[in-house]
């Protein structure tokens, strides 16, 4: 049995249908993103999994337990940082075990150095800057002790430069302490170049569009970006993800993919 | 300090600017002193009679902070359990502000028929004025809580009482500290009301007997020895409050 087992799960708002028959897996150790333009229901299924929503129907299976509507499996990284502000870094890398029962001070302080925050491990969240703000938020995630990560848009808020440093810091950390990840995100190169695993959801109410294993061989480096190979995964996700969407709906997809990137480009004409 | 000098110049040299006008009017009209006593007569009396004061201060400085402390903890404990019992909230809200509307010097013979002159009619004075700002800020406050934050807490597994004490009373810190400060000096207010209730001594016994006896300048006294009472109380708190959520006035700078 895999690790995390979605099977089949459907949930809506009132008359809002936003996730129909969804089902897919998670190995252990496995870092799998979940790739689909905004709105399409994303964090919907991390509260489903985190259990602050419950399935209308269907089952999450975390080993051999159904853990539907069950709170404290998972660790999670949100978009923005979510650091308490009256507490210190290293206080603030404690919580998510602290919230477990169980505190190990001198893993923190390793991990801290490890994560190249060396000599913030006293200060307060507002001295950091964004980035590293959340750096500080995936060690914490990462040193909760729940078997699965999960981690919703962490670096859409942060600039192209430092959305880079921080891809390839992750992966750099993950690949020394190996997890399972389940990482959602609207960005293909972002998806491409962390996961072993795409899933492209469809149109809403989102189901399973396509899954990919991406080939790529880790430790992955910066220049894989640039690569052919790449490139051509990068065009194959795309037209995936497009045939995933209606053809209104793929507009629709472009549009918020672009007015991320500051231009607004307006495609409704083709619909 | 440097700070405390720098900022306080300018109210101290009001303050003693009027002094000097009230001084002048008072020679100058010839107003008897016990109509208006001048300034200087004033300080000459507090000091000539501390030894008389000293005890009537001291009694209603434990007074204040004994009805402050019950205030507190009864303010914090009703914020605390209106915020974890929305139902609650609504019935119970709205006679808190009734509660505030009561004029406290019509309450107080009251009491004193129903209590007799011990401490208990005084505390409840004191815990009357006391308790209501420091429900609201409190309140004001846990509601303040970012959702962000919360939503984090509550995705990474927290209990209820995680969320309360791990996430919503810090965040409530900042918002109490106001309702506080405010609590602080009503205290004192309240011990010298309920001291008119009748006590053995008292700034507010002292204050009576003063101009039931025309000693318009103990009145002074009195008046003085409050105002700067409520001070103190006040800069306590904001002492206080300045250890307690340092992380904020770092951000500030
Ligand atoms: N608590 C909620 N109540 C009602 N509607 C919701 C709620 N949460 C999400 N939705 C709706 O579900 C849809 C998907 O939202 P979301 O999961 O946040 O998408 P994504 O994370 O992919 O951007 C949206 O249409 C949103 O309006
Ligand atoms: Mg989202």
């Amino acid at each position: 049995m895999s690790h995390l087992t979605v099977s089949n799960i459907s949930k809506q708002f009132d008359k809002n249908e936003v996730i129909k028959n969804l089902a897919f897996t998670v190995e252990k150790n496995e870092f799998v993103s979940i790739l689909g333009p905004s709105g399409s229901g994303k964090s919907t299924i991390f509260s489903l999994i985190g259990g602050i929503l419950s399935p209308d129907q269907g089952t999450i299976h975390l080993d051999h337990q159904v853990i539907n509507g069950k709170r404290g499996f998972i660790s999670y990284m949100p978009q923005t940082p979510s650091l308490l502000p009256w507490r210190t870094i290293v206080e603030n890398v404690l919580l998510g075990q602290e919230l477990q029962g169980k505190k190990e001070k001198e893993a923190a302080l390793d991990m801290i150095d490890i994560a190249g925050l060396t000599g913030y491990e006293n200060a307060y969240p507002h001295e950091l800057s964004g980035g590293m703000k959340q750096r500080v938020s995936f060690i914490r995630a990462l040193l909760s002790p729940q078997s699965i990560i999960c981690l919703d848009e962490p670096f859409s808020a942060l600039d192209e430069l430092t959305r880079l440093d921080m891809q390839k810091w992750l992966l750099s950390i993950w690949e020394e302490h190996r997890r399972t990840i389940l990482f959602v995100t609207h960005n293909i190169e972002e998806a491409l170049f962390l996961s072993d695993r795409i899933i492209v959801l469809s149109n809403k109410p989102s189901q399973v569009a396509a899954e990919f294993h991406v080939p790529f061989s880790r430790p992955r480096e910066e220049s894989l970006f640039l690569e052919d190979e790449f490139l051509e995964w990068k065009r194959k996700i795309y037209y995936s993800l497009r045939k995933a969407q209606a053809p209104c709906s793929a507009a629709y997809g472009l549009e918020h993919s672009n007015r991320d990137k500051g231009n607004t480009v307006s495609i409704a004409a083709r619909c | 300090m440097v700070k405390i000098i720098a900022k306080g110049w300018r109210p101290l040299t009001v303050l003693l600017l009027l002094f000097i006008v009230w001084e002048t009017v008072a020679i100058k009209s010839g107003v008897p002193d016990w109509l208006l006593p001048t300034p200087t007569k004033i300080f000459y009396e507090g000091f000539n009679g501390w030894f008389n004061f000293y005890p009537n201060l001291l009694s209603t400085i434990k007074l204040s902070l004994l009805g402050f402390a019950l205030g507190l903890l009864i303010g914090l404990l009703t914020a605390i359990l209106l915020h974890l019992l929305p139902f609650i909230r609504e019935s119970i809200y709205p006679l808190l502000i009734i509660s505030q509307n009561i004029p406290i010097i019509v309450l107080a013979p009251l009491l004193v028929i129903w209590f007799g002159f011990g401490l208990l009619p005084k505390m409840i004075v004191i815990t009357l004025v006391c308790f209501f700002p420091i429900t609201v800020a409190a309140l004001d406050g846990f509601k303040q809580t970012s959702n962000e934050l919360k939503h984090y807490m509550i995705m990474a597994g927290a209990s209820n009482k995680q969320l309360f004490w791990k996430l919503e009373l810090p965040y409530a810190l900042p918002s109490l500290f106001s309702g506080l400060k405010i609590s602080a000096t009503y205290s004192v207010m309240g011990a010298v009301i309920s001291e008119w209730l009748g006590a053995k001594e008292g700034i507010g016994v002292y204050m009576t007997l003063a101009s039931s006896s025309f000693r318009t300048d103990r009145v002074f006294v009195a008046i003085f020895a409050i105002v700067a009472l409520s001070l103190l109380f006040f800069s306590i708190i904001v002492l206080i409050e300045r250890w307690l959520v340092r992380w904020q006035l770092k951000g500030a700078k």
